[in-house]
C-alpha cells in the first residue's frame, strides 16, 4: 500500500463511448474527481460487447486518458454492466431467531439475507446485486435495522438483480486482459440512480431513466430502498437508426443530425420546414423534412418511455415517485425531453446532476458521465465498508449492500 | 343485479319489437327460412324489385319497389337500379319499418337489389328510430370480380348507414362442407349460419342476463367504419363444454380458424347456457378468449335460456381492421360503368356518383344522349384518349388486385445481425413510427 487512502476509478462500457472515472476520496470521506478518460465505442452494441479486440483498445485509450489527467496509475476499477439480459426482482427470505433470548443478532440478519438470496434462478444466471429494503420482525412491517430487536422470525425484502453469466463475465475478461483488475461489478441504473438522487428524493420516490446509446436502463426508488429495476435494449442508437432509415440518410449523417436538430417533441414551428443538407464539399446534397425527423424522434423517444411507465404500471409503483422522474445519460440532452417525460409519467421530469461529489465542475454537469461517477460513488462506499469491515468485523460483508444504500 | 330487461325501450320494457326484413332474392330467401325456425318472436318482411321472387316468398309483409323503374322485373344485377328503386320507394319502406325497434336485414350483396337498396332501406330503418342490423352474405369467388366489388361497395354504404353490420363471406362456407356438397346444402347452411346469428344476437339482447349485453354494447363492438365484422355461434354439452365450444370457435372458418381473434379490435361474446350454467362456464369461455385476443375491447354477455338446459351456446362477433374500405375505393376504379360521363372520376367520388346520385333519377346509362356533332378527327382522337384511359385504369385496378404477402421487409439498419430486442412480440429495433404507422407524407 502506497497510499492510505486508494483511488477509485469507475469504467463505464458504454455502447457510444467507453469512459473512465478517477477519483480520491478526502479527509472528511467525500470523494473528489481528479481525471476523466473517455473513448469513442465502436465494439459495443445494446450494451454488450461484440467486438473483443476493437472494445479493448477503446477502453485502454479511456483509461490511459484518465491515468495521465489524474496523474495515477491505474490499477482496479468498479466495472458498470448493462445488457438486456439483467433483470431486477423482489424476494423475500427469513430467518427462525432460536437463540435464548430472542434478541436478533447481526448473524440472523446474515442468514435472512442469505436465505433471500437462495433464488430459483437457471444456472447460467448470476447474482449481481442483493440490495436489502426493509425488514420484518414478527410480521411487523418497515423496520430499518432489526439488530438488538426482539423476535422469533425476521424477514428480510431484496430486490435481486441478476444477469447471464458468460454475458456478464465478456467485460470482465477484456479489463482483466488489460492488466486491470475489476473490483466489482454494478448495474449500471444503479450507479445512475446513486449519481442523480440525493436521499431526499430517494426517500420521497423517483425514478431514475439513464438513457443511453444502447441501452436505457431505470431504476426506481422509494422510501429509501430500490424497489424496481429495469433494462431495455433500446436507446439513442435506435433514434439514430430511426432517422437514417426514415430521412433516408446514412448512420453518421443521422446521428448528427439527431443531435444539431433532434427534439424530443414536434412543435408547430417544424410544420413543414424542410433542412438543407451539404456534403463534404459544402454544396447541397439533400434535404430533409424537419417534422419527420422529430416526429421519428419523437415517437421512438416516447415508446421508451411508455414501456417504462407501462412496467412501473403494472407494479403498481408509479404512485410512490413524489419526486418524479429524473432523466441521465446521453439521452438528457435531448431538448423537450423534460416535457415528453412529463406528458408521459403525468410526473415532474428534470435532468439528472451530479449531486454529493467534488471536483471536475465540467464533468460533474455533463448527464452522459452520471455512471462513471455513479460508480465512484459506489466505490467509494465499497471501499469505505470493506475498510469498516476488516476492522471491525473480520468475516466480511460479502459485498451486500447494506444501509448504505438506503441511505444514499 | 339488474331486474329489469336490459332493452332500451321505455315504456314497454319486457317486450322489444324485432323485424327481419329480406331485401333481394338471397335475402328474402333466408328471412323465409328462419321464418320456418324458432325466431317466431320476430315479425318478417321481403322487400324487392322483382315481382314474382316476392310473390312466392311466404313473408307475411311484402313489399315491391321500384315498380315504376322496372315494372316488377327486377334490378339486372345494377345497384343504380336497386338504389333508384329503393329511393322511388323510400316513404314506403319507413312505413315498412315503422314499429319495430330492431331491425334486422338480410341480403345478399354483390346483385342489383340489395347492394343498391339495402343501405336505403338501413337508412329508412333509422329514420324511424329502429336499430338497424344488417347481416349480409358476400359472394363466392365464382360469381366473378365484379360482383365482388359491388359487394364491397355496398358493404361499404351499409356501413355508413346502419348501427352495425355483420357479414358472411360464402367463401368460407367452401370449407366447411365437402366436396360432394349439393347446391341446396350449401345455401341451407348460408341460411342456418345467417338465422344462428340472428338467434345469437337476438337472444343475446332480449334474455335476462347475468352479464347483460345491451344494443349499444353491440354497437360500439360493429361501429368502427373501416372495421370488418365477422361472427360464429358454437355450442357444446358436456362436463368440460366450455373447453369444447371454445375449440369449435376457433375452428370455425367464419373466424380463419381462430386467426382473426388475435388482430381483433373489439369482440363481443355472448354465453348462453340453461339454468345450470356456471360461473366457470362463462369464465372459462371468457378467459380463453382473452388469452387469445389481449389486444382487443372485450364486451361479454351471459344469459340464462331455460330451453338450453345442459347445453353452453356462445355466439361471437369480431371486429377487425379489415382491407375492404381500401380494396374498394381502389377497385371502384374499375367499376365505373354506371356513365359515360365517368371516366374521369376518382376512386373516392364513385362512391358518391354510384350511391349518391340524385334520387329518383334514372342512372344515366339508360339514357344515351345524343353523340355530340364531331368532326372524324376529333372522334378518332377522342377514341383514342378513351382507349388509352380504360386501358390506364385496367391497370391500375390490376395494381390493386395484386396479392401480397402480409410481411414486409423491413430493413433494422444497425440492428440486422443483433440479437432483436422482442418486447410484447414487438421488435423494437424496427423504426417506432413504422411500427404505429405513423405517416410521413
Amino acid at each position: 500500500m502506497f497510499k492510505s487512502q486508494p483511488i477509485i476509478v469507475g469504467l463505464d462500457i458504454g455502447t457510444s463511448k467507453v469512459c473512465a472515472v478517477v477519483a480520491e476520496p478526502n479527509e472528511a470521506g467525500a470523494i473528489n474527481v481528479i481525471g476523466v478518460g473517455q473513448a469513442k465505442s465502436r465494439g459495443v452494441r445494446k450494451g454488450e460487447i461484440v467486438d473483443a479486440a476493437v472494445c479493448g483498445e477503446d477502453i485502454r485509450n479511456a483509461i490511459v486518458e484518465a491515468e495521465q489527467m489524474a496523474d495515477v496509475e491505474i490499477r482496479s476499477v468498479f466495472l458498470g454492466v448493462t445488457g438486456a439480459h439483467l433483470r431486477g426482482f423482489n424476494n423475500r427470505g427469513f430467518h427462525p431467531i432460536v437463540s435464548h433470548d430472542r434478541e436478533i443478532m447481526e448473524d440472523d440478519v446474515q442468514d435472512a439475507v442469505k436465505n433471500a438470496k437462495a433464488i430459483n434462478l437457471p444456472a447460467e444466471n448470476h447474482v449481481v446485486h442483493v440490495i436489502r429494503q426493509h425488514f420484518l420482525v414478527d410480521g411487523q412491517d418497515g423496520i430499518v435495522n432489526p439488530v438488538g430487536m426482539f423476535g422469533s422470525r425476521v424477514e428480510v425484502d431484496v430486490h435481486v438483480v441478476h444477469g447471464n453469466f458468460n454475458r456478464l463475465q465478456n467485460p470482465i475478461r477484456i479489463v482483466k486482459g488489460l492488466q486491470i483488475e475489476v473490483e466489482c461489478i454494478v448495474f449500471n441504473g444503479l450507479a445512475s440512480a446513486l449519481t442523480s438522487l440525493d436521499n431526499q428524493q430517494k426517500e420521497l420516490g423517483a425514478l431514475v431513466i439513464d438513457l443511453g446509446g444502447g441501452t436505457t436502463e431505470y431504476v426506481v426508488y422509494a422510501d429509501g430502498v430500490i424497489k424496481h429495476t429495469g433494462v431495455l435494449a433500446v436507446g439513442g442508437d435506435h433514434v439514430s437508426n430511426d432517422l437514417a432509415y426514415g430521412l433516408k440518410v446514412p448512420m453518421g449523417r443521422a446521428e448528427q443530425l439527431k443531435i444539431e436538430q433532434g427534439s424530443a417533441l414536434v412543435d408547430r414551428a417544424v410544420r413543414g420546414k424542410n433542412l438543407q443538407l451539404a456534403n463534404s464539399l459544402g454544396l447541397p446534397e439533400k434535404t430533409v423534412n424537419l417534422e419527420h425527423l422529430r416526429r421519428i424522434m419523437s415517437v421512438r423517444l416516447e415508446e421508451i418511455f411508455q414501456l417504462i411507465a407501462d412496467d412501473l404500471e403494472s407494479t403498481g409503483l408509479l404512485d410512490y415517485l413524489r419526486c418524479g422522474v429524473v432523466v441521465s445519460g446521453g439521452g438528457a440532452r435531448i431538448p423537450e425531453i423534460q416535457k415528453l417525460g412529463e406528458q408521459v409519467f403525468g410526473l415532474p421530469t428534470t435532468v439528472g446532476k451530479a449531486t454529493a461529489i467534488s471536483g471536475l465542475k465540467s464533468t460533474l454537469d455533463q448527464p452522459e458521465f452520471a455512471t462513471a461517477i455513479g460508480l465512484v460513488k459506489f466505490g467509494a462506499f465499497e471501499s469505505k465498508k470493506r475498510g469498516e469491515s476488516r476492522t471491525l468485523l473480520p468475516r466480511g460483508l460479502r459485498g451486500t449492500l447494506t444501509q448504505l444504500f438506503r441511505r444514499g | 343485479m339488474q331486474t329489469e330487461n336490459k332493452l332500451p325501450s321505455v315504456q314497454n320494457p319486457r317486450a322489444l319489437v324485432g323485424k327481419i326484413i329480406g331485401i333481394g332474392s338471397a335475402g328474402i330467401h333466408a328471412a323465409g327460412y328462419m321464418a320456418q325456425t324458432d325466431l317466431r318472436e320476430l315479425s318478417f318482411a321481403a322487400v324487392h324489385t322483382d315481382a314474382r321472387t316476392l310473390e312466392n316468398s311466404i313473408a307475411p309483409d311484402k313489399l315491391l319497389v321500384g315498380a315504376g323503374l322496372m315494372r316488377g322485373l327486377g334490378a339486372g344485377d345494377d345497384p343504380d337500379l336497386g338504389q333508384a328503386a329503393a329511393e322511388e320507394d323510400f316513404p314506403r319502406l319507413k312505413a315498412l319499418c315503422t314499429g319495430a325497434e330492431l331491425v334486422f336485414i338480410l341480403a345478399g350483396l354483390g346483385g342489383g337489389t340489395a347492394t343498391g337498396a339495402a343501405p336505403v332501406l338501413a337508412r329508412a330503418a333509422r329514420e324511424t328510430g329502429a336499430l338497424v342490423l344488417p347481416m349480409v352474405t358476400m359472394p363466392f369467388e365464382f360469381e366473378g370480380h365484379r360482383r365482388q366489388q359491388q359487394a364491397r361497395l355496398g358493404l361499404q354504404q351499409l356501413k355508413a348507414s346502419a348501427d352495425g353490420v355483420l357479414c358472411l363471406p360464402n367463401q368460407k362456407l367452401v370449407k366447411l362442407l365437402d366436396e360432394g356438397a349439393r347446391a341446396l346444402e350449401v345455401l341451407k347452411l348460408t341460411h342456418e349460419l345467417l338465422a344462428q346469428g340472428v338467434r345469437g344476437l337476438w337472444q343475446m339482447l332480449t334474455r335476462y342476463g347475468l352479464l347483460n349485453v345491451e344494443f349499444a354494447d353491440l354497437a360500439a363492438v360493429l361501429r368502427g367504419r373501416r372495421w370488418e365484422s365477422s361472427f360464429a355461434c358454437a355450442q357444446a354439452i358436456g362436463e368440460d363444454r366450455a373447453q369444447v365450444v371454445f375449440e369449435k370457435l376457433l375452428s370455425s372458418p367464419l373466424l380463419d380458424e381462430g386467426k382473426q381473434l388475435p388482430e381483433s379490435e373489439a369482440i363481443l361474446v355472448s354465453v348462453m347456457g340453461g339454468a345450470d350454467l356456471t360461473m366457470a362456464d362463462v369464465n372459462g369461455v371468457l378467459q380463453r378468449i382473452h388469452q387469445q385476443a389481449e389486444k382487443a375491447q372485450l364486451v361479454a354477455g351471459a344469459a340464462i335460456d331455460d330451453e338450453l338446459h345442459g347445453q353452453l351456446a356462445v355466439t361471437i362477433v369480431v371486429s377487425r381492421h379489415g382491407q375492404c374500405a381500401h380494396e374498394a375505393s381502389g377497385a371502384a376504379a374499375g367499376f365505373s360503368r354506371g356513365s359515360d360521363s365517368s371516366d374521369e372520376a376518382a376512386g373516392p367520388e364513385i362512391e358518391n356518383q354510384f350511391f349518391g346520385a340524385p334520387a329518383r333519377q334514372r342512372p344515366a346509362f339508360r339514357f344515351v344522349p345524343p353523340p355530340p356533332e364531331l368532326t372524324p378527327e376529333q372522334t378518332k382522337r377522342l377514341l383514342a384518349q378513351r382507349g388509352g384511359s380504360s386501358s390506364r385504369r385496367r391497370k391500375a385496378v390490376s395494381i390493386w388486385s395484386q396479392g401480397q404477402l402480409p410481411l414486409e421487409i423491413i430493413s433494422k439498419g444497425r440492428f440486422d445481425k443483433s440479437e432483436p430486442t422482442l418486447h410484447d412480440g414487438e421488435d423494437l429495433d424496427v423504426p417506432t413510427y413504422i411500427r404505429r404507422g405513423v405517416s410521413l407524407n
